[in-house]
C-alpha cells in the first residue's frame, strides 16, 4: 500500500495541477503537488529504513498488463534495496525542487503547467526505479524522457528552448532504440521480460552466439551492449551526451532535479539493475567502464573553460555520471549507485544555488559578468561552497570527509583494483578529479569572489534561463541597469539547508552501508556479484597512496584555480592565448556538435528535402492529382451518355444486350 | 401435387391477400366518398396515409405470423421461405416508411389523396409476389403489377412536364425491358420445357446445358429484364431522368423499395433456377461485368452532379453494383452478404431522401447541392444526420455501411473473386469523393438561409435512420443472423 501511495501520488498530483490548474489556481496547485511530494519523500524515508535495515523486500502487483502469447506483462513494484536507494533519492529531491520552485517560479504564467509536469516527471521515474519488468521500465524510461522534453521546452516561446528539446528527445531516440532492441532480443533468446525470470536464466545463454552482419558475436555481450547504449543516451555518455548541455534553456530546478540528481542516473540505475546480465558479460562491462572514463576525463576537459554557470555544473554532472558508469563496468555497483546518492544531494545543491545566483542577477547567466556575490548573498554562497567541497570530495582519509569524498574515492579505488593496463582507468579518473576541482573552484571565484562585473551597466544578453519569466519582471526594476543582487527568499533557501545538509552528511553516514564491509548485507539481492567480481573487497586491500591520489588531486585543482583566479587573474587569458587551439577545442566542446550537423544533421535535411520536394510533391501529389483530374475527365464523359433522349437510351440497352449475347455464345462455343 | 385449395392452406398469402384488399377499400372509399358533400383536406392526406400504413402493419403482422418453413403453392408458383420472408419485411418497412415521408406531398396535392396510396400498396403486392415467385409466368406477372402502377406513380403529376416526361420514359423503356423478358421467358420455356424453377434447375444443371445455346440466350433476356429493374449499367439510363422528374417522396419509394424486390427476384432466379456454375451455365461473368460497370459508371457520374435527387440516382447505380458483387461470388455467404447490403442501403436510402424532402425553402423544395451549405449551423441534428448517413454510404467504419460492404467483398474473396472485391473498394474510394464532398458542404460552406421546419413524420424517419446507421455494429447479429438463415432457405 505504502509503495502504491508513493508512486501514483505524484501521478494524482500532477493530473489534478495538470487537468485542473486553471480552475483551482496556480497557488492551489503548488501547495498540492509539493505537498503530495512531501509525503512521497517521508514515506520513502520509512520504505528506506525497512527495506535497508530490516531487509524486507516486496514485490506488489498492481494490475496484469498484457497478455499475448508467450508475453506476459504485469505492472508490479519491486520493492529492494536498490529501489528503496532510487525513492529516496527521487522523491527528496523531488520535493526539494518542487519546494523550491514556488520560490524561483513565481514570476511565471505558467506554474500550473510546471508543476503539473514536474509531478509528472517524478512519477515516471517512480515507476522507472519500481520496475519489475523491462517493459514496465521502459514505459517509465520514456515517461521521463517525455517529461524532460517538456520541461526543457517550458518556455516555449524562445526558439532556443524548443530546440533543446528537439535535440534531447531525438537523440534520446537513439539510446532508446537500442534499449528496444535489448528488450526485444532478451524476449527472443529467454522467451520472458520480467526481471526475475531474466535473471534465473541468463546463465544459461553464457557461450551461445548470434551472428550480426555476418559477425559472430557472443549473444549476451551484445544485449548487454545494446541496452547500455540506452543508458549512454539517458545519462548522456560520450557520443551521446550532446542534449545534456542544452538541456540547460530548461528552468534551473528542471536542470537540478532531472538533468542533474535523478533522469541522467536512469542509466547507471539501468545497469545496476540489470548486473545479472552485465555480470556474465565481463567484455560489456569493460565497454561501461571505458565508455564513462573516457566520459568523465571528456566532460571535466570540457567544463574548465565554459562562462555559462549552468554548463559548468551540465559538464560536470557528465562527468560525475562517467565516474557512475566506470564503477559499475569495474564491477562495484555499491560504490557506483552510493555515488548516484551522494551525487544527487551536492549536485541538485550546486543547481539550485547557481539557481539562487541567477535568480539573485536577474537571470544572468555568465559568471564572466558576475563577481564578488559572497557579501551580497553569504548564504547561497555557503551553500554553494558545501557542494563544491561535496563534489570535489574534500575530506580526510580515515576521518571525515563530505559525501563526494567517500563515494568518489571509492570509484578512484575501485579503478584501481580492477587492473586495467598501465592502471590507465585510474590514472585518467584521478586527473578527471584535478580538472574538476580545478573547474568546481574556478565558478566559485569566478561567481563570489573578484572584483564586481556587474554593476557596470553592460548591455549583456537577458535570453538565457527565464526569457519568459523575465517578460512579467516589474517587482525587478526591469530597464534599471544597475540591478542589486538580492538574497533569495526562504523558500528557496530551505531546500539549500536540506541539500546541504546530505552533501556533508551523506558519505560518512551511509558508506558502511553502502560500501562498507557489510554492504552485501545491505544491498540483499538487489545487486549481483559474480563470482569472479572481488572488486569490493579489492577496494578495502589496496596500497596506502592509492586513496591519498585524488585527495592531492583535489588539493592540487584548488591551488590552480587559487592561482588563476585569485592570485593572478591576467593567467587565463594569457594560457589562453598561449593554447590558443587547444582553448578552442575545449570552448566548442570537441566540435562534437559540429561533426554530428555535418555527418547526420545536414544529409538528414537534404535527404528530407528531396523527399518533400521530389517524393511527396512530384510524385505522390502529382499521382494524387492526377488521379483527381482522370476522374473528373470520366465524370464528364459518364454524364456525356445521359443526353435525355429515350432512343439513346434504348440503344444502350440493345447494344449492352447484343454484347453480353455475343459474349456468352461465345463462350459457349458458338452455334452448333 | 394436387392441394384442396381452402383459408388455411393459403395462410402465406395473407399478407398479399390483405394488402389487396386493403387498397381495393381505399379506392372503393375515394370513388364512392358523398359527392361534393365534404371536399378533401389536407388534413385527410395524413389519415389516408395512416390507413394504407396500417394496411402494411397488418400484412406485417402476417409475415411474422405465417409460416416459418417453406411452403409451395400453387405447383410452386409462389414459395413461402426465409428468403421470401426476410425480403417481405424489408419491404413492408420500406414502403411503411415511404409512405411517411409523403405525407407533406399528399397535403399539397389533395387531388391525388388516395391515388398515391393505393398504387402504392398495389406495386407492394406485386413486389412481394415478385420475391416469392417460383415460376417464370408468376415473376412476369408479379414484375407488371408492380410495373404498371410504379409507371403511373412516376407519371402522378399530371400537370408537370417533368414528371410526365419520367412516367413516359419510364414506361417506354419499361416496356422494352418487359418484352425482352418475356421473350427470355418463352425462350427458357422452349428449350426446358417447364416454367417452373425447379424443373428449369434440373435441365440447367445437366449436362450439354452449357453449350445449349437456346437456354443461354433466354436467360441473358431474363436477366436483361430484370437488370433493367434493378437499374444496372447498361440498363440504367432510365434511372436519372425519372428519380430527378419524379415527386421526392416517389423517388424515395423508387430507389427505396422495387429494388430491393428486383435484385431479390434476380438472386432467386439465379440461385435456384441455375444454381452451380460448375457445368451450368457461366452467369456468375454477366454479373461480374453487371456488378463492375455499375459501381464505376455510378461513382464516376456521380462526381458531376448537382442535383441531389440525380446525384442519388447515381449512387443508388453504384450500390446496386456493389449489392452484385455478393451474387457473384455465387455462394450462401454471398447472398448473405446481398441480403445485408440491401437492408442497410434501404435505411441508408431512406434517411437521405428524407433529408431530401425537409430541404424546402418558401414553400417549395430545393434540390442543388449547394443549398445544403452551412446546414450545421442552421439545422445540427439534421447535419449530423446527413453526415452519418453519407458517411455511412461512403463505407466509413463503424457505420453500418461499411458491413454491408466488408459482408459482400468477403464473400468475393472467399469465392476467389478477389480481382472484383479490389476493383469494388477502389469504387467505393471514388464514391467516397461525392459524399464526403456533400459533408465538406454541409460543415463547412457559408451557411445559406434555413430551411422551413422539418415535418414531425419525415424527421422521424430520418432519425431512425440515422440510428440504425450508427448503432448497427452495437448489435449486427440479428440481421447478420437472420439474412444467413435467408440465404440458408435457397438451398433446395
Amino acid at each position: 500500500m505504502i509503495y502504491t501511495a508513493i508512486v501514483f501520488l505524484p501521478l494524482l498530483g500532477a493530473l489534478i495541477a495538470g487537468l485542473f490548474g486553471p480552475w483551482i489556481g496556480a497557488r492551489a496547485s503548488e501547495i498540492i503537488t509539493t505537498g503530495v511530494l512531501l509525503i512521497c519523500a517521508a514515506l520513502s524515508w520509512v520504505v528506506f529504513s525497512d527495506v535497508g535495515f530490516s531487509h524486507h523486500t516486496a514485490k506488489v502487483t498492481v494490475l496484469r498488463w498484457i497478455s499475448s502469447g508467450e508475453l506476459d506483462v504485469a505492472w508490479a513494484l519491486r520493492i529492494d534495496t536498490l529501489t528503496a536507494v532510487m525513492l529516496v533519492v527521487v522523491t527528496t529531491v523531488s520535493s526539494l525542487v518542487h519546494l523550491y520552485s514556488i520560490g524561483y517560479m513565481h514570476e511565471d504564467d505558467g506554474r500550473p503547467r510546471f508543476f503539473a509536469y514536474l509531478s509528472l516527471f517524478t512519477f515516471a521515474m517512480l515507476m522507472l526505479v519500481t520496475a519489475d519488468n523491462l517493459l514496465q521500465m521502459l514505459f517509465g524510461w520514456e515517461g521521463v524522457g517525455l517529461a524532460s522534453y517538456l520541461l526543457i521546452g517550458f518556455w516555449y516561446k524562445k526558439p532556443s528552448a524548443n530546440a533543446a528539446a528537439i535535440k534531447a528527445f531525438v537523440v534520446n531516440r537513439v539510446g532508446d532504440f537500442g534499449f528496444a532492441l535489448g528488450i526485444f532480443g532478451l524476449f527472443a533468446a529467454l522467451g520472458s521480460i520480467g526481471l526475475d525470470k531474466i535473471f534465473a536464466d541468463a546463465p544459461t545463454l553464457i557461450g551461445h552466439k548470434i551472428s550480426i552482419f555476418g559477425v559472430n558475436a557472443d549473444m549476451l555481450t551484445v544485449l548487454c551492449l545494446l541496452l547500455f547504449m540506452g543508458a549512454m543516451g539517458k545519462s548522456a555518455q560520450l557520443g551521446l551526451h550532446t542534449w545534456l548541455p542544452d538541456a540547460m534553456e530548461g528552468p534551473t530546478p528542471v536542470s537540478a532535479l532531472i538533468h542533474a540528481a535523478t533522469m541522467v542516473t536512469a542509466g547507471v540505475f539501468m545497469v545496476a539493475r540489470l548486473s545479472p546480465l552485465f555480470e556474465l558479460s565481463p567484455d560489456a562491462s569493460r565497454v561501461v567502464m571505458y565508455v564513462g572514463t573516457a566520459t568523465a576525463f571528456f566532460a571535466a576537459t570540457v567544463g574548465l573553460v565554459q562562462n555559462d554557470i549552468k554548463r559548468v555544473i551540465a559538464y560536470s554532472t557528465c562527468s560525475q555520471l562517467g565516474y557512475m558508469f566506470a564503477a559499475l563496468g569495474a564491477g562495484a555497483y555499491g560504490a557506483g549507485i552510493f555515488h548516484l546518492f551522494t551525487h544527487a544531494f551536492f549536485k541538485a545543491l550546486l543547481f539550485l544555488g547557481a539557481g539562487s545566483v541567477i535568480h539573485a542577477m536577474h537571470h544572468e547567466q555568465d559568471m564572466r559578468n558576475m563577481g564578488g556575490l559572497a557579501k551580497k548573498i553569504p548564504i547561497t554562497f555557503a551553500m554553494m561552497t558545501i557542494g563544491t567541497l561535496a563534489l570535489t570530495g574534500l575530506g580526510i582519509p580515515h576521518y571525515f570527509g563530505f559525501a563526494g569524498f567517500h563515494s568518489k574515492d571509492a570509484i578512484i579505488e575501485a579503478a584501481f583494483a580492477a587492473h586495467t593496463p598501465y592502471n590507465i582507468v585510474f590514472w585518467t579518473l584521478v586527473f578527471a578529479a584535478f580538472m574538476t576541482s580545478f573547474y568546481s573552484w574556478r565558478l566559485v571565484f569566478m561567481t563570489f569572489f573578484q572584483a564586481p562585473r556587474w554593476g557596470e551597466g553592460h548591455g549583456h544578453d537577458h535570453g538565457h534561463d527565464g526569457a519568459a519569466a523575465h517578460a512579467n519582471d516589474h517587482a525587478h526594476g526591469h530597464g534599471d541597469h544597475h540591478h542589486e543582487p538580492h538574497e533569495s527568499p526562504q523558500v528557496m533557501l530551505i531546500p539549500l539547508y536540506v541539500l546541504a545538509l546530505g552533501s556533508v552528511a551523506a558519505g560518512f553516514v551511509f558508506a558502511p552501508y553502502f560500501i562498507g564491509h557489510d554492504y552485501k548485507e545491505f544491498w540483499g539481492k538487489s545487486l549481483f556479484e559474480g563470482e569472479h567480481n572481488h572488486v569490493m573487497h579489492a577496494m578495502h586491500e589496496l596500497p596506502e597512496w592509492v586513496g591519498f591520489a585524488p585527495f592531492v588531486a583535489m588539493l592540487a585543482g584548488l591551488a590552480l584555480a587559487y592561482l588563476f583566479y585569485i592570485k593572478a587573474p591576467g593567467l587565463p587569458a594569457a594560457t589562453a592565448r598561449a593554447f590558443r587551439p587547444l582553448y578552442l577545442f575545449l570552448l566548442n566542446k570537441w566540435y562534437f556538435d559540429e561533426l554530428y550537423d555535418a555527418v547526420f544533421v545536414k544529409p538528414a535535411m537534404w535527404i528530407g528535402r528531396a523527399l518533400w520536394k521530389g517524393g511527396d510533391g512530384a510524385i505522390i501529389d502529382g499521382t494524387i492529382d492526377g488521379t483527381g483530374a482522370t476522374v473528373l475527365a470520366g465524370s464528364n464523359q459518364a454524364m456525356k451518355l445521359q443526353t435525355g433522349f429515350v432512343y439513346h437510351y434504348a440503344f444502350a440497352m440493345l447494344i449492352g444486350v447484343a454484347a453480353i449475347l455475343s459474349y456468352m455464345i461465345v463462350q459457349a462455343g458458338g452455334f452448333k | 401435387m394436387q392441394q384442396a385449395l381452402n383459408l388455411a392452406t393459403l395462410t402465406p398469402l395473407y399478407p398479399e391477400i390483405v394488402i389487396a384488399l386493403g387498397a381495393m377499400a381505399l379506392l372503393m372509399a375515394g370513388a364512392f366518398r358523398p359527392a361534393g358533400a365534404v371536399s378533401l383536406k389536407a388534413r385527410d392526406g395524413e389519415i389516408i396515409g395512416w390507413a394504407a400504413i396500417l394496411v402494411l402493419a397488418v400484412a406485417l403482422y402476417f409475415v411474422a405470423a405465417g409460416p416459418s418453413w417453406k411452403v409451395s403453392l400453387f405447383e410452386g408458383a409462389f414459395i413461402n421461405d426465409g428468403f421470401a420472408r426476410f425480403m417481405k419485411v424489408l419491404i413492408l418497412t420500406g414502403a411503411a416508411a415511404s409512405l411517411m415521408l409523403s405525407f407533406d406531398y399528399l397535403k399539397e396535392h389533395v387531388p391525388e389523396l388516395f391515388e398515391y396510396p393505393v398504387l402504392l400498396l398495389l406495386a407492394v403486392v406485386g413486389m412481394m409476389m415478385m420475391v416469392s415467385a417460383g415460376d417464370l409466368i408468376a415473376l412476369y406477372l408479379a414484375i407488371e403489377l408492380q410495373s404498371l402502377a410504379l409507371y403511373v406513380m412516376a407519371a402522378i403529376r399530371r400537370d408537370d412536364v417533368k414528371s410526365s416526361e419520367a412516367g413516359l420514359k419510364y414506361f417506354v423503356l419499361g416496356a422494352l425491358s418487359s418484352g425482352m423478358l418475356l421473350y427470355g421467358a418463352s425462350l427458357i420455356y422452349g428449350f426446358t420445357g417447364s416454367t417452373s424453377l425447379a424443373v428449369i434447375a434440373q435441365v440447367a444443371q445437366s449436362s450439354g446445358a452449357a453449350t445449349n445455346i437456346g437456354l443461354i440466350v433466354g436467360l441473358v433476356f431474363l436477366m436483361v429484364g430484370i437488370a433493367f429493374k434493378i437499374s444496372a449499367v447498361p440498363f440504367h439510363m432510365w434511372t436519372p431522368d425519372v428519380y430527378e422528374g419524379a415527386p421526392t417522396p416517389v423517388t424515395a419509394f423508387f430507389a427505396a423499395v422495387p429494388k430491393l424486390a428486383a435484385m431479390a427476384l434476380l438472386v432467386r432466379v439465379l440461385a435456384t433456377g441455375f444454381p452451380g456454375a460448375a457445368g451450368g451455365i457461366k452467369w456468375q461473368q454477366i454479373v461480374v461485368f453487371l456488378s463492375l460497370a455499375s459501381m464505376f459508371l455510378g461513382a464516376f457520374a456521380a462526381i458531376g452532379q448537382t442535383n441531389i435527387k440525380r446525384l442519388m440516382a447515381y449512387s443508388s447505380i453504384a450500390n446496386i453494383g456493389f449489392a452484385l458483387v455478393g451474387l457473384a461470388s455465387q455462394n450462401e455467404q454471398g447472398v448473405q452478404g446481398v441480403l445485408i447490403y440491401l437492408a442497410i442501403y434501404m435505411a441508408m436510402t431512406l434517411g437521405t431522401f428524407a433529408a431530401i424532402l425537409a430541404m424546402r425553402r418558401g414553400g417549395a423544395p430545393v434540390e442543388d447541392i449547394n443549398e445544403l451549405a452551412g446546414l450545421s449551423q442552421t439545422n445540427p441534428s439534421m447535419a449530423f444526420i446527413l453526415l452519418l448517413l453519407f458517411f455511412s454510404l461512403a463505407g466509413i467504419p463503424p457505420l453500418a455501411g461499411f458491413f454491408a460492404k466488408y459482408y459482400v467483398f468477403l464473400a468475393a474473396v472467399k469465392a476467389g473473386l478477389w480481382p472484383l472485391a479490389v476493383l469494388g473498394v477502389i469504387a467505393s474510394v471514388v464514391g467516397a469523393f461525392y459524399y464526403l464532398n456533400i459533408v465538406k458542404i454541409i460543415y463547412f460552406d457559408e451557411a445559406k438561409p434555413a430551411f422551413a421546419h422539418v415535418d414531425r413524420n419525415v424527421f422521424l424517419v430520418m432519425a431512425a435512420c440515422g440510428l440504425f446507421v450508427i448503432l448497427f455494429i452495437a448489435a449486427p447479429s440479428p440481421l447478420v443472423d437472420a439474412a444467413l438463415a435467408a440465404a440458408k432457405s435457397l438451398k433446395p
